[in-house]
């Protein structure tokens, strides 16, 4: 009746935990692999520090998401977020908001220097995501609701404040922050490469990083286990209210200009990215180092269809098929380990 | 000579056995948490397939590829987790996917009739109209039970049906047990509970890693034969009594508590002017049904329910109310009721469950963790609570029940409490893991802790209280010294309340 086989051992190589862990990695080296061969500009120099200065603001963008997606939050809102800081930032630049569309040497000699105009960007980022951290935490409203309030909210200030036209012309220490090198290393890639090693080591090696793990893992858990899960959730749209604020400062200064439509559907590629990079929207699972992967195949993959010749309509919708690829994936996942 | 007979090597969990269950027949599943009794389960309600082996029912070969495959040969499982939708009504959960038409409309008249007539088969009065998500936990498990009955079903498998139901409630399901022996449906019954077995099974399987030890008519074995075969060890060792009773100093007084539970729950009992003292090294056992106020009183204690009234001290001092925060820095500990949903991090590594609530201690300038102080930290508790894991870096999900209360508990051994409270702290664990939690419970009184233990299983209650205190509706209704104690008594109490039980 039964056909007897001895049971199998249980295997030591684990290829689907292996997978799930460098799947990222390896297929970012292929993309690179395979638009190298197709356009032999992608690999230049020029075209490569391109590809990375873009990925920069996507990417400190995507180190606050991680954050926030960790404690199983999301947040539509950086893309507005980033406009408005970043106007406001040039604004400060400019002299305030009266002068704001001054032009010259004499305009930028009247302003208040890229040091306070960097500092009103991360104070506008701090305040909104904070605002949105105690609607979440206050008022009990979902973040994904709140984020999405805030996205229409922070664009409707970006254009206000804008005015009609974008805010140009920065001096050369503005400039810096975006246009600049460190040795052969454009600024906006050292800044993220910062950011995004202060991020890995908080939530590796601090109390407030097993917080947020805590926190994503099991809400009630948490509290029981005396956490202030309030307090954790407010923090991280703090945290990525910050990273907006400095994603939108930066971005002004490499484009020297600041317009109210920056940022515009930055939130699909930058969730797109943190995902990709094996963080679970389930939350309590995820690492920067995943992020900073996913973000750069995000990048690279947008790149090499540009020097392709591929239509951005066609990016988007290959963009929408990753996200959806991705959560699939992590969803397969979730039930994997549900089993296990 | 027909039922069920199905041989099968599985890769890891089940190797080659053979399960027969006759018509009419209650048979008992047993074994440890991981000795492969899931598994079995799970293949035959057709959630997982088996490698090889052969399912029978009623002599012919059959197939079961899907849950709905087993529901079509009436085989109906009812898991320890339930498979409920709470935003349905009662009827619609026993109907669900089944719904009962009328010229393609739903039928719901005919539904709400049979439904109520199911729920009062299994003695519930429920009206067919209630939404699952307002319903108790163990009216929820009826739900269930009623939906089991109305499929036409050969084969009810219950998994651990018993484990959320007070005393009078279990006699209720075994009633419906009976019935359906009468009527000469099979039942396969998986429980941790030996004394249940003995009362309402006719025969048994053992399980041990993976393997068949044996089949045995329950007449014929004792409870400790059915131990000896679950665990390969002796039975004296594992329940032994403590000894040694040295009451101290009061460590907790709880004045005139007046809460109404957890607001997500509006079935929470509410806690009517509750005064309790449990004194360094005491363990007080705290029995009482279903619905007695057992969980919203630790709760509340613990502060993770609001209270409306009253007020809790810790060696005298006033704990501040409503959040377990200022309880556990008080020095109180909760391992609360439900592990996995209460206090586990299950996806996360048993080192950040272990440590989470005494990071504070381990913890630099800065915040940063100190790795090496919680890799001993962690070590030390892995030692002396024998948790057996691969390493401290595995997902906490992966270990067996035993092995992750064991980390709960560890969770709170690490912050050095004053006072511990554990709402049933082996619930779903097997026999071995059990006797070695009861055996902590009394190394942690002797050391000085006092620990508040609620139990909805008597004979645990009787194994490790000093003192029993018992509740009703949120009232307590009496006191027993542990000498004094017995199971006929502390039902007395629990049941009919101090004034009538004289």
């Amino acid at each position: 009746m039964s056909t007897e086989t001895p049971a199998a051992a249980p295997a030591s190589f684990d290829l689907f935990s292996f997978l799930a862990k460098f799947a990222p990695l390896i297929f970012l080296l292929v993309l690179m692999g395979v638009f190298a061969l197709l356009e032999p500009r992608f690999l230049s120099p020029l075209n490569l520090f391109n590809v990375m200065r873009q990925v920069s603001i996507y990417g400190l963008l995507a180190i606050g998401m991680t954050f926030v997606i960790l404690t199983r939050g999301i947040d539509l809102s950086v893309g507005s977020l980033l406009a408005f800081a970043g106007l406001v930032a040039a604004a400060v630049a400019k002299g305030g908001f009266e002068s704001r569309f001054a032009v010259g040497s004499a305009a930028e000699a009247a302003g208040y220097g890229w040091f306070l105009a960097m500092l009103a960007a991360l104070a506008v980022g701090v305040v909104c995501g904070g605002l949105q951290g105690l609607a979440i935490t206050r008022l009990k409203v979902p973040p994904f609701v709140v984020t999405l309030g805030g996205m229409s909210a922070f664009r409707g200030a970006a254009l206000l404040f804008a005015g009609g036209g974008p805010i140009s012309g920065f001096d050369d220490g503005y400039r810096w922050w975006g246009q600049g090198y460190i040795g052969p290393i454009p600024v906006p890639v050292v800044i993220f490469a910062i950011a995004a090693i202060i991020a890995a080591i908080a939530l590796r090696y601090t109390r407030f990083g097993r917080n947020v793990y805590a926190v994503g893992g099991n809400p009630e858990a948490a509290r029981l286990s005396g956490l202030d899960v309030d307090r954790i959730t407010l923090s991280v749209y703090v945290i990525i209210g910050f990273m907006a604020g400095l994603g939108g400062f930066v971005l002004s200064a490499r484009l020297n200009s600041a317009e109210a439509v920056a940022g515009l559907t930055y939130e699909l590629t930058v969730i797109a990215g943190v995902v990709i990079g094996g963080t679970s929207l389930f939350g309590g699972i995820g690492t920067i180092f995943g992020t900073v992967i996913g973000t750069l195949l995000i990048g690279v993959l947008l790149n090499g269809l540009v020097l392709n010749n591929v239509s951005s309509y066609v990016q988007q919708i290959i963009i929408g098929v990753i996200i959806v690829l991705a959560v699939a994936f992590d969803t397969f996942a979730k039930s994997r380990r549900k089993r296990a | 000579m027909t039922g069920i007979r199905k041989s099968f090597p599985g890769v890891l969990a089940v190797d080659g056995v053979d399960l027969e269950v006759a018509p009419g027949e209650i048979h008992a599943l047993l074994g440890e948490n991981g000795a492969g009794k899931s598994t079995l389960l799970k293949i035959l309600a057709g959630a997982q397939l088996p490698d090889t082996g052969t399912i029978e029912l009623d002599g012919r070969p059959i197939q079961i590829l899907s849950p709905h495959d087993a529901q079509d040969h009436g085989i109906v499982t009812i898991y320890q987790e339930f498979n409920l939708v709470p935003t349905l009504t009662v009827a619609e959960n026993v109907f669900i996917g089944r719904e009962p038409t009328r010229g393609g409309w739903i039928d719901w008249g005919r539904m709400r009739r049979e439904t109520r007539a199911i729920m009062d088969r299994v003695g519930l009065a429920l009206s067919p109209d209630r939404l699952v998500s307002d319903l108790s936990v163990a009216e929820q498990q009826m739900v269930e039970i009623a939906k089991a009955l109305a499929i036409e079903s050969r084969l009810i498998i219950m998994d651990e049906p018993t484990s959320a139901l007070a005393e009078g409630e279990v006699a209720r399901l075994f009633a419906i047990c009976r019935d359906l022996q009468a009527a000469g449906i099979a039942v396969i019954f998986v429980s941790h509970r030996l004394d249940e077995v003995k009362q309402i099974c006719d025969r048994l399987t053992v399980l041990r890693d993976g393997q068949l030890v044996g089949s045995a008519a329950v007449a014929d074995v004792s409870i400790e034969d059915i131990i000896r075969m679950m665990v390969g060890r002796d039975v004296e060792r594992l329940f032994k009594q403590r000894n040694v009773h040295r009451a101290g100093e009061p460590a907790l007084r709880i004045e005139g508590i007046h809460a109404s539970g957890d607001p997500r729950d509006p079935f929470a009992t509410q806690l009517r002017g509750i005064d309790l003292e449990v004194r360094h090294g005491e363990i007080v056992g705290l029995a009482g049904l279903v619905g007695a106020g057992r969980t919203e009183l630790a709760r509340a204690v613990f502060g993770a329910d609001r209270i409306d009234a009253g007020r809790v001290l810790v060696e005298g001092v006033p704990v501040q109310p409503g959040s377990p925060r200022r309880a556990i820095a008080a020095g109180i500990g909760l391992v609360p009721e439900d592990r996995k949903q209460q206090a586990l991090f299950l996806a996360l590594a048993v080192r950040l469950n272990l440590s989470i609530a005494a990071l504070d201690r381990l913890c630099g300038r800065l915040g940063f963790i100190d790795g090496r102080a919680e890799s001993r930290l962690v070590q030390e508790y892995q030692d002396r609570l024998n948790i057996k894991m691969a390493g401290a870096d595995v997902a906490v999900g992966n270990l067996s029940g035993g092995n992750q209360q064991k980390v709960v508990l560890a969770r709170w051994l690490a912050l050095q409490p004053k006072v511990l409270i554990v709402d049933e702290p082996t619930r779903g664990i097997d026999v071995a893991a059990k006797a070695e939690v009861h055996q902590l419970l009394y190394e942690l009184a002797d050391s000085g802790i006092a620990v508040l233990a609620i139990s909805s299983e008597l004979p645990e209650i009787l194994t490790i209280s000093d003192r029993i205190v018992t509740m009703r509706e949120g009232r307590l209704t009496g006191e027993l010294q542990i000498a004094e104690a017995t199971e006929e008594k502390l039902m007395q109490l629990m049941t009919m309340g101090r004034e009538r039980a004289a």
